[in-house]
């Protein structure tokens, strides 16, 4: 017994393993990881981080640097937080919530204005705006506080993932339609202009990014009907 | 004076929070169910917001730009503090919100009863610091200024959620594909309303 005690305490991998070391990827620990693709989606079920998320929809590149800096601030924030959790005063968590992703944020923009400028640029305000992009927050309340590191590190990178999958959908199709563009080149071929198709400049504006979203919120719950408001 | 109140009309109409930023769109999507919340929440954001702005333009001129350190010392000139904004912003914001709550709940009860549960939650809006950030970017020229852009911006988020409120509390009694109900009209309806929004791009102040 106390063999074993020693060995755990060598191992620096324990920090990361719950209590009762299940397998790194368990059942469990996978559905971290799938729910909020599908049925518990953030943006189109949770109703979080729609802020920020729209308006940099208008064109792939950005909504794609803006998924990976969401990652990159949930995972850690969420590793933090959970690191912390039981040091925080439960009257001041928010504060101290808001330090952890303020300060992840700041390390974001740093290294984008570093190292990709022309695209820190189109974001403008809206890598600041991930602070208080109500999802990160939403995790941290909900899941970082009450549970282990590793499980909270799936739990963030999946829901910042499902995040970005619905910002990059979006950005698809925005860009496809109102620009003929996909990451700035040029995908429809020509000859399709010359039939007499015509870009759909609308969808560059900003009450598109609204509808689309409507839109795939109506195909997911016809999709699963058991998502349905009542009432 | 002109000025300003092209300022104000602007950032009310032509540059509105939500219909042309999406900022603030969690509260604007979970508070818009009735319109008397709705204006709660309204107003609680243009008090926040007036107050913030202003106050986050003193930081940035006095604290974190380039150079603003000068008024301690010469030797101060040359730093760079405004890779802090964002933590300072924050934290301006959290700390004012919660004694705007305290000011409120001591001075006017009847105020903190209307307002009081939307107060703490306004804190992590995204139009709030939103405000501040825009303020940056904009380099306005005074604390007039700032303030006014804080009250016009809070204003146009005032009209847009008791806008989307009214027009829900009206679709309850439509026939609305189960699907789109609640969530996804709510979302088309914001998108209707901000093409309508879209006229006043053209008035140029």
């Amino acid at each position: 017994m106390a063999v074993k005690k020693t060995k755990n305490i060598n191992n620096p991998l324990i920090l990361f393993l719950s209590k009762n070391s299940e397998p790194l990827f368990s059942k469990k620990n996978k559905a971290l990881l799938s729910d909020p693709m599908d049925d518990n989606n953030p943006i189109t079920v949770q109703v979080l981080g729609v802020c920020s998320a729209l308006a940099i929809t208008v064109q792939l590149k950005a909504a794609i640097v803006m998924t990976l800096s969401v990652i990159a601030v949930m995972s850690a924030s969420n590793v933090i937080i959970s690191l912390l959790r039981d040091l925080i005063p439960n009257r001041i968590r928010i504060i101290v919530q808001l330090v952890v992703v303020a300060s992840m944020v700041i390390l974001v923009d740093q290294v984008l204005r570093a190292y990709a400028y022309d695209v820190s640029k189109e974001l403008s305000i809206f890598i600041g705006l991930i602070i208080t992009n109500c999802i990160v927050m939403g995790r941290l309340e909900a899941f970082a506080l009450g549970n282990g590191v590793w499980r909270s590190f799936l739990d963030g990178f999946g829901n910042a993932a499902a995040y970005g999958f619905i910002l990059i959908l979006v950005a698809f199709v925005r860009e496809l339609f109102g620009s003929g563009n996909l990451l700035g080149i040029p995908v429809i071929p020509e000859f399709i202009y010359e039939m007499g198709y015509e870009n759909n400049g609308f969808m560059l504006l900003s009450p598109m990014a609204l509808i689309i979203v409507g839109v795939i919120i109506w195909i997911q719950r016809s999709r699963n009907r058991t998502l349905i408001e009542k009432g | 004076m002109l000025e300003y109140a092209n300022l104000f009309i602007k950032s009310i109409f032509i540059e509105n929070m939500i219909f042309a930023y999406f900022l603030g769109m969690c509260s604007y999507l979970a508070v818009s169910k009735t319109v008397k919340t709705a204006v709660g929440l309204g107003f609680a954001v243009i008090f926040v917001l007036t107050i913030t702005v202003p106050l986050n333009f003193l930081i940035d001129q006095y604290v974190l730009q380039p150079g603003a350190l000068k008024w301690i010392g010469p030797e101060y000139a040359e730093i760079d503090l405004s890779f802090l904004s964002f933590i300072m912003f924050i934290a301006v914001i959290a700390s004012m919100v919660q004694l705007v709550e305290m000011i409120v709940e001591k001075f006017s009860p009847a105020l903190y009863g209307a307002l009081g549960i939307f107060l703490p939650l306004i804190a992590v809006n995204c139009a709030i610091l939103g405000g501040s950030l825009f303020m940056q970017i904009k380099d306005f020229s005074g604390i007039l200024e700032s303030s006014i852009y804080g009250l016009g911006s809070g204003v146009g988020w005032l009209l847009a959620i008791v806008g989307i409120a009214a027009i829900r509390e009206k679709i309850a009694y439509s026939n609305v594909p189960a699907p789109l109900r609640g969530l996804g009209i709510t979302f088309i309806i914001t998108g209707l309303m901000a093409i309508g929004f879209m006229s006043f791009m053209g008035i140029d102040l």
